[in-house]
């Protein structure tokens, strides 16, 4: 079923919880709505259930306006964070409920009831344990449930409200990847809330990433991941490093990691290493073949001079794992820091490091790079970006 | 030694320091008493003992004390969910004096409500007046029995079902909502279910209350016997004559009656709650 949101306002008293939304979601997407705290999804996915009515603004559900509908009449199926299971009904009751509670003209007989129920209870993996009871599940097992019962009323819209948010990590991915395969086989328009990025990158066809009661970015995942469309888009998708530079003049941007309001004092402290005063004896020390000539070979233009000082202050980020690390610094700008802490589980080592002005840089390397370059504890490094991003 | 914080208890009871102190309580402030009362009784000859137990008038007060009792007990139940519902889920005016104010019925002395309501009830009063008009007589009848044990009993419905209602998650009314069930649906279906056994606590106690209550109901059921006389009244009554074994006869029937009676409601709690 198709959904158009179009300019939807809601405010709790001072709070404004959404600020003129507008999302057209087309039939058969899996749409996550990704976001921080009080970013205002939860208040969308809960508005076009109809379970909370917007002060201005339509929700159109496969060309109909929605707004005078209630949640009952828009055959939507909603899953909670903590699955709203009916603590006295066993399992099998639970699932029924949307079919028993329907008219009596509507309402299906108690054998075709069983039937779909128990299929619905196969296709969760519960046939066995229809005549449970909620509380002798477990929090994977219920989420199940909750998804079932919502399947039961063969809706045309699949809301989950952080369906995974009360699980732990091993039963969170199992589960996402079967909830994927699940709106594959059913052919519903599915929308879920998290703020979990990786769950929503890995699940869904199209993320929304929400923040202040206002939508950021809309793409696919690999849109919003590569070409992030602001700084809170990128801040919210991962961690990052970020640098200080300056543009000068002519537009150029240098990272500098000078701080302009600050004098020049600061800059000595900044640890980037071609303006390091110390530079020499840092270099004695760690890589006694290399001379100051080497690393600095760029032209003397290309260093920070005093007229870009007074250029427009910017901020350049960076992925952990688009830096380089390396003992022997080669003709590019590095940064010095000093090793903090290495983490070599996982496929990527991950390396805390610490900057001679005290900021903290991270940087993933793979293990085999680690291995080359022997770096322990408290070693001193130099860093590098290979790219960064510039949002103004 | 280890012991463990919450130990395994042993098959045999009543054996552990806390174990013994309990039963030791309960044997000085309830017990030892009532078996005082079986006591007393036994020294009555078992002819004298069906004799004072199964004249008339000791038959209707019976009826009296159980139908009125019950009654009270229901209708406390119906408008003590209305009550509690209206407190928990709806903000109004003076909510916290109005919240408070239902516990009054626990402290006032219940002589000092019996006369307020008997004042009020009577046929000059301000209440009895309009109602005699329309041909109902509330004070010195049963029906003015009734309404002394509702307003004793109504806090006990309250106190007993509010602190459900306000655990009742939101989200479980919005799910029942969002599969296509009416406000009468999810009511029966999924809140009833999850208030009832409180519900038969709240009935239960206020029951229990209303069976033994006695200054409330003294001054505005006008005490005709076989009409509006209740059992502790006789009890009184027989104690005044100085018929003490008469006395403690009656109150070893209205005793076990009760019991027998507050068991039953809680078999019924344990089984409700258990689905």
């Amino acid at each position: 079923m198709e959904i158009l949101v179009q300019n939807i306002n809601k405010r709790f008293k001072e709070f404004v919880a959404l600020d003129d939304v507008s999302l057209p979601i087309k039939s058969g997407e899996l749409i996550a709505l990704l976001g921080p705290s009080g970013s205002g999804k939860t208040t969308l996915l809960r508005i076009i259930a109809g379970l909370e009515f917007a002060d201005s603004g339509t929700i159109i559900l496969n060309g109909k306006d929605a707004n005078q509908q209630s949640v009952k009449e828009r055959n939507v199926g909603f899953v909670f964070q903590h699955y709203a299971l009916f603590r006295h009904m066993s399992v099998f009751e639970n699932v029924a409920f949307g079919l028993r509670v329907r008219p009596k003209e509507t309402r299906p007989s108690k054998a075709i009831i069983r039937e779909k129920v128990m299929n619905l209870l196969q296709m969760v993996h519960l046939e066995m344990f229809h005549d449970r009871y909620p509380s002798q599940l477990s929090g994977g097992q219920r989420q199940r449930v909750a998804l079932a019962r919502a399947l039961a009323v063969e809706p045309t819209v699949l809301l989950l409200d952080e369906p995974f948010g009360a699980l732990d990590a091993k039963v969170r991915k199992e589960l996402r990847h079967w909830m994927r395969k699940l709106h594959d086989d059913m052919n519903i328009t599915s929308i879920f809330v998290t703020h979990d990025q990786e769950e929503a990158m890995e699940v869904s066809d199209r993320l929304v990433v929400m923040s202040n009661g206002r939508i950021e970015q809309v793409g696919t995942p690999a849109d919003v991941y590569h070409t992030p469309a602001n700084s809170f888009v990128y801040d919210f998708l991962g961690n990052y490093n970020e640098f200080a530079g300056v543009k000068d003049e002519d537009g150029v941007v240098h990272l500098t990691e000078v701080d302009v309001e600050k004098s020049a004092s600061t800059t000595e402290k900044s640890g980037w290493l071609h303006r390091h005063p110390e530079i020499e004896k840092i270099m004695a020390k760690i890589a006694p073949s290399k001379t100051l000539d080497h690393a600095e070979s760029l032209p003397a233009a290309e260093i920070v001079a005093p007229k870009q000082l007074v250029g427009q202050k910017v901020t350049l980020f960076a992925r952990p794992h688009e830096m380089i690390v390396t003992k022997t610094p080669d003709a590019n700008e590095y940064i010095i820091a000093k090793v903090m802490h290495i983490n070599p589980a996982g496929p990527l080592v991950k390396i805390d490091l610490e900057r001679l002005n005290g900021r903290p840089l991270q940087a993933e390397i793979p293990k085999n790079v680690l291995d080359d370059l022997n770096i322990k504890k408290f070693d001193t490094v130099f860093v590098r970006p290979k790219e960064t991003k510039l949002f103004e | 030694m280890r012991i463990p914080l919450l130990r395994q208890h042993s098959v045999l009871p009543g054996f552990g320091l806390a174990m013994g102190w309990t039963l030791f309580c309960l044997a000085v402030v309830v017990l030892i008493p009532l078996s005082g009362l079986f006591f007393k009784t036994a020294t009555m000859t078992g002819e004298a003992f069906w004799q004072t137990i199964s004249s008339p008038r000791v038959i209707n007060a019976y009826k009296i004390s159980f139908g009125i009792a019950f009654a009270a007990a229901l209708i406390n139940a119906f408008f003590g969910l209305i009550v509690a519902w209206i407190l928990v889920r709806y903000t109004f005016p003076f909510k916290r004096i109005v919240d408070a104010a239902v516990d009054l019925p626990f402290a006032l002395p219940t002589a000092v409500a019996g006369i307020a309501l008997a004042t009020l009830y009577a046929p000059q009063g301000w209440l009895g007046k309009p109602l005699a008009e329309l041909g109902i007589k509330v004070a010195f009848t049963p029906l003015g029995i009734l309404l002394a044990l509702v307003f004793v009993g109504l806090p006990f419905v309250v106190r007993t079902v509010q602190p459900i209602l306000e655990d009742l998650e939101k989200d479980v009314e919005e799910v029942a909502a969002s599969l296509g069930a009416s406000r009468r649906q999810i009511f029966c279906r999924v809140l009833l279910p999850q208030i009832f056994p409180a519900l038969l606590t709240g009935f239960a106690m206020s029951f229990a209350r209303a069976l033994g209550e006695y200054g409330s109901v003294i001054f505005i059921a006008g005490n005709l016997p076989n009409v509006s006389e209740i059992i502790p009244l006789l009890i009184t009554i027989k104690l005044e004559q100085y018929d003490y074994t008469g006395a403690t006869a009656l109150a070893v029937v209205m005793l076990l009656a009760s019991f027998v009676l507050l068991l039953l409601i809680n078999i019924l709690q344990k089984w409700s709650s258990r689905q």
